[in-house]
């Protein structure tokens, strides 16, 4: 205070009072921890001890590791389901228990890795109880994962179109309708040229149309993006309906057999146990897939494109009186996440199946919804989680043949659980972006 | 150095449909000069500053920068051209850095669009180290006071090149001493160079750093005035008529004690506490005011006492009787008299008529109803006493109150509850928006409802109120009580407690600033305002209340 005493300038009299100001304005801008992480977390660990280590099985669980066209075999992995439920389950509880103890006595949040690892082991103590329980207790882990990823293509390609549309601020509901109406164009187009190359292209036009339709009433003319989302999910699904049955079933061969995109097999990289079939045995939309979530990553997060696009998600006023173009900002990335999912959907058409039947996509626009706020509107995020409902997808279809204590009707609504609960914001804090569905007129 | 630039506005009109918001206004801003537009709400100043920063098109008139015209088609044609606005809501994106903030809509990238976020940094370095701003590029701006903010806003004016900057009512949201600073920064941008478009209602600050003041009224201009002009003589220009500014108040006549508040805690959806523990209590008869800067608590504290929150502890007590707990109806029933802080979200429903709008609180009552149905013969009469007795100015009571100006739909308000007998009064931000000839009535008002031996509590983040009509002050800095003070406390003492320092330290504080004595162009001392140079704030000397104090209000 010393100097300010003998400062006649203004203004500098005033140096003594922003370092309290400013020190507590930052301890407590934060947001308030809750309690509800460690809550979830410690049901979620009592609910493994007592189901997967207490009352799991005797058996010994058996995951196959390698698949027949490995270039070196590993031996399949054997854990005792009893002990290692039980051991897993209380490294649940050690973790659920970290959470609570921070909360309780530092009040802070747990680090951000905790969430993910509990989840990881939870899945697996889960993935052991299954298999050790089943009446044939061995799985091939390979296949386990790779049919995962398969099952989450579509998925991820959805979420990715989710993630461009509300960075930019335009809620879509109506991916379901983009990767249907993406899987009907692909496989008409595929069939009609005899090109599925043509037909994954064509795939992309039709669900940036669909997009076009979503933006320009929800920009141009401010209707609800929600109602416009799911009216024209109605009428996708009416639209390609109608065509199945009057065009593509009155000349099957014509118009309903597309061809399936090739599996590019990467030599020796393809070979690799378990990492193999994932990453290098896939079908051009599978490459595609991995080349999309890293240039959306990249885009949204490194670039003068994605900044602006993040702006005017976020605070379209402020964008706006930088001299970015809002609502044109806003149009394109609608048109390109539309794009995205319809690329997404020929995955039903030329890779999964052979050919177009009604609903193909089968609520898996909705539930990559749910992937993109599970993965909080980050591509990379989006895909891990579209990843985990494509396993939790793909364990359900495998454990009713291995034949599993729990009914398979149950392990079919593992995905839309998983989906509930990570909607419901359990599984952390999220935060969409600031000016997520609301239409910016400007003045 | 910085190219000088000569900004001329040359007869802008713009309309919105039938209503004129400028009309033909002329101004010319020299280069280098601090230019104040001065001017009360509604009278067109911001619209005049969208026009030239082109958000609007103007319906009439050119912009001449160096005497050549210039058509704006968006603000990045104003900012081509030199021109940099910082707005009164910030347009901040409060979940990016503050390089990411500045860099938007300016960046610079590296081959193949990537952003080049160094290069940003290196800048706003620069531009904070030339005018000590002490700005973290890498923080992001969620985290940072409100006055680091508007420096981050000002930066970004900076970064694009700005000759002339606007600022646009820029002290509504700074506390008296982040008010001094940006004052200082002002001058600082001046020296270099920069010239500013400064757009306010605030007299004092506008005399303590313009060269030229343009006064607008109605959306014309009205004049030129002399920063050397008395504070009185530029009320009258800015009001069109002359004004008192000084509040003739009895001294308070605090009786017994009637309405306590005691540990009071309102907790947010968030978890966090809103309102921490606060205790405290009003006389009959004697007004109590809230300071602090808004968003520390007092609307959550006016809400609470009139039970419009949940997650509340503590006690409320109005003569012996606890209204903690009591529906809304219940507190209004036993005789709390609200006035909230935005009137026309809360206070009133704009489509109703004023004579509903004035029964709002009563319409299932005597003698507006009987039964289940109401008399609107009653509801007409009482509203032409009421539109008489608060002098609201309107041709009938039928019409919508929403059609009102600011000014009169308040006094639709403070009629409204002040036309029930009431066992306390509480009012936030009673003056808010609204013209200083109304200010001077709703005053009065307070202070007659004071006068009747009611409890009275006035919340308002314009300091210059508070001083006018406290007989004593509490200060509110993050939902926390950080002192109560008798009235004619100096403004520095009030002002460093609105930035969380506690009393002590406050008046030591400011006790150690006076004996080096300030210039006299200095930013809060207005000459006639004696308390600022009182070396001993606890001991205060009777402070000229009113000082500046007219139009002290924001939108």
């Amino acid at each position: 205070m010393s100097t300010t005493a003998t400062s006649p300038v203004p203004g500098q009299p005033q140096q003594g009072k922003p370092q309290p100001d400013k020190n507590r304005r930052q301890a407590e801008s934060a947001k308030p921890v809750t309690w509800k992480l460690p809550v979830t977390l410690s049901v979620l660990a009592t609910v493994a001890f007592i189901f997967f280590g207490l009352l799991g099985p005797q058996a010994t669980a058996k995951f196959g590791v390698s698949s027949g066209g490995d270039f070196f075999q590993l031996p399949a992995i054997e854990v005792p389901a009893f002990l290692s439920g039980i051991v897993l389950s209380l490294i649940l509880l050690g973790l659920a228990g970290y959470a609570l103890v921070l909360k309780a006595r530092q009040n802070q949040r747990p680090p951000r890795w905790l969430p993910a690892v509990f989840t990881v082991v939870f899945v697996v103590a889960f993935l052991i109880w299954v298999v050790g329980g089943a009446r044939t207790p061995s799985i091939s882990l390979a296949g386990l994962l790779a049919g995962s990823v398969t099952l989450a293509v579509p998925i991820v390609f959805g979420s990715l179109s989710g993630v461009l549309c509300e960075r930019a601020g335009v809620v879509n509901i109506a991916i379901e309708g983009q990767l249907l109406g993406g899987a009907f164009t692909a496989a008409l187009v595929a069939s009609l040229t005899h090109n599925p190359y043509l037909g994954l292209l064509a795939a992309a036009v039709a669900g940036a149309l669909v997009s076009m339709v979503l933006a320009l009433f929800s920009i141009k003319y401010v209707v609800n993006q929600i109602i416009v989302g799911v009216v024209l999910n109605v009428l996708v699904s009416g639209l390609t309906g109608f065509l199945f049955t009057t065009v593509m079933q009155s000349d099957p061969e014509k118009y309903n057999s597309p061809g399936e995109l090739p599996n590019i097999e990467i030599p020796v990289l393809s070979g690799i146990p378990v990492i193999g079939p994932i990453l290098f045995k896939q079908s051009v939309v599978g490459y595609l897939m991995y080349v999309a979530v890293i240039v959306i990553w990249i885009g949204l997060f490194k670039t003068k494109w994605g900044l602006r696009v993040r702006a005017v998600g976020e605070h379209p006023q402020a964008a706006d009186t930088l001299g970015i173009k809002v609502n044109a900002t806003r149009f394109w990335n609608v048109t390109i996440g539309g794009a995205v999912a319809g690329i997404g959907g020929s995955f039903f058409t030329l890779v999964a199946i052979d050919s177009f039947t009604k609903e193909i996509s089968g609520g898996r626009g909705f539930i990559a919804l749910a992937a993109m706020i599970l993965g909080r509107w980050n591509p990379i995020g989006a895909f891990f989680a579209a990843l985990l409902f494509g396993f939790a997808d793909n364990l359900q279809s495998i454990v009713t043949i291995i034949g599993t204590p729990v009914p398979s009707q149950f392990m079919a609504m593992l995905p839309y659980v998983v989906t509930v609960f990570a909607v419901a914001g359990l599984v952390g804090r999220s935060r969409p972006p600031a000016a997520d569905g609301i239409p910016y007129v400007k003045g | 150095m910085v190219r000088v630039v000569k900004l001329e506005l040359k007869g802008i009109t713009k309309r919105f449909g039938s209503l004129v918001a400028n009309d033909h206004i002329d101004v010319v801003v020299e280069s280098g000069q601090i230019h104040c537009l001065l001017g009360e709400n509604g009278a067109g100043k911001s619209t005049l500053m969208n026009v030239l920063y082109g958000l609007y098109e103007p319906t009439e008139g050119e912009i001449l920068i160096d005497d050549i015209p210039v058509t704006f088609r968006g603000p990045g044609d104003a900012m081509a051209a030199g021109i940099g606005m910082v707005h009164q809501h910030f347009m901040l994106v409060p979940v990016f850095t503050v390089a990411e903030n500045v860099a938007l809509g300016a960046e610079t990238t590296k081959s193949g669009g990537f952003l080049d976020l160094d290069d940003t940094r290196r800048k706003i370095r620069e531009i904070s180290d030339r005018y000590g701003f002490d700005v973290d590029p890498d923080a992001l701006i969620e985290d940072l006071p409100v006055g680091v903010q508007q420096r981050v806003e000002i930066i970004k004016a900076l970064v694009r090149d700005a000759k002339v900057l606007i600022l646009d009512e820029p002290t509504a949201v700074l506390t008296p001493q982040d008010t001094d600073e940006l004052l200082d920064i002002m001058r600082q941008l001046k020296s270099h160079g920069t010239s500013i478009v400064f757009i306010s209602h605030k007299l004092r600050e506008v005399k303590a750093v313009s060269d030229t003041i343009t006064v607008i009224r109605r959306g014309k201009v009205v004049g030129k005035a002399d920063p050397e002009a008395s504070t009185t003589e530029l009320a009258s220009m800015m009001v069109g008529r002359a004004v008192s500014l000084t509040l003739d108040k009895a001294p308070a006549n605090p009786q017994e004690t009637t309405f306590e508040v005691k540990d009071l805690t309102v907790i947010a959806p968030s978890g966090q506490h809103v309102v921490d523990g606060i205790s405290f209590g009003i006389a009959r008869g004697e007004i109590l005011a809230i300071a602090g800067v808004q968003g520390n608590g007092q609307t959550e504290l006016t809400e609470a006492i009139l039970g419009l929150h949940d997650r509340v502890h503590g006690s409320i007590v109005l003569d012996g009787e606890e209204i903690l707990g009591r529906s809304v109806k219940d507190v209004l029933n036993a005789g709390v008299g609200f006035v909230p802080e935005d009137r026309s979200l809360d206070g009133l429903i704009g489509t109703f008529s004023i004579a509903e709008n004035l029964i709002l609180d009563r319409y299932d009552q005597a003698p507006f109803a009987k039964g289940i149905s109401m008399s609107p013969a009653k509801v007409l009469e009482n509203a032409k006493t009421r539109i008489e007795e608060f002098d609201v100015r309107t041709p009938s009571g039928m019409l919508a109150a929403g059609t009102l100006s600011g000014g009169n739909q308040q006094k639709v308000v403070m009629a409204r509850e002040l036309s029930r007998p009431l066992r306390l009064f509480i009012a936030s931000q009673p003056t808010r928006g609204v013209d200083v000839g109304s200010i001077e009535f709703l005053h009065k008002r307070i202070v007659r409802e004071r006068d009747q031996g009611t409890p009275v509590m006035i919340v308002s983040t314009e300091l210059d109120e508070v001083i006018e009509l406290a007989d004593r002050i509490a200060v509110l800095y993050k939902g926390r009580l950080v002192g109560i003070v008798p009235a004619g406390t100096g403004r520095d003492v009030l002002g460093l407690m609105m930035a969380g320092v506690s009393l002590d330290d406050a008046q030591a504080d400011a006790a150690v600033k006076h004996p080096a004595h300030r210039p006299a162009d200095n930013p809060v001392d207005t000459p006639a305002d004696t308390t600022a140079t009182n070396p001993a704030p606890a001991a205060p000397a009777a402070q000229e209340p009113g000082s500046g104090a007219v139009g002290d209000h924001h939108e």
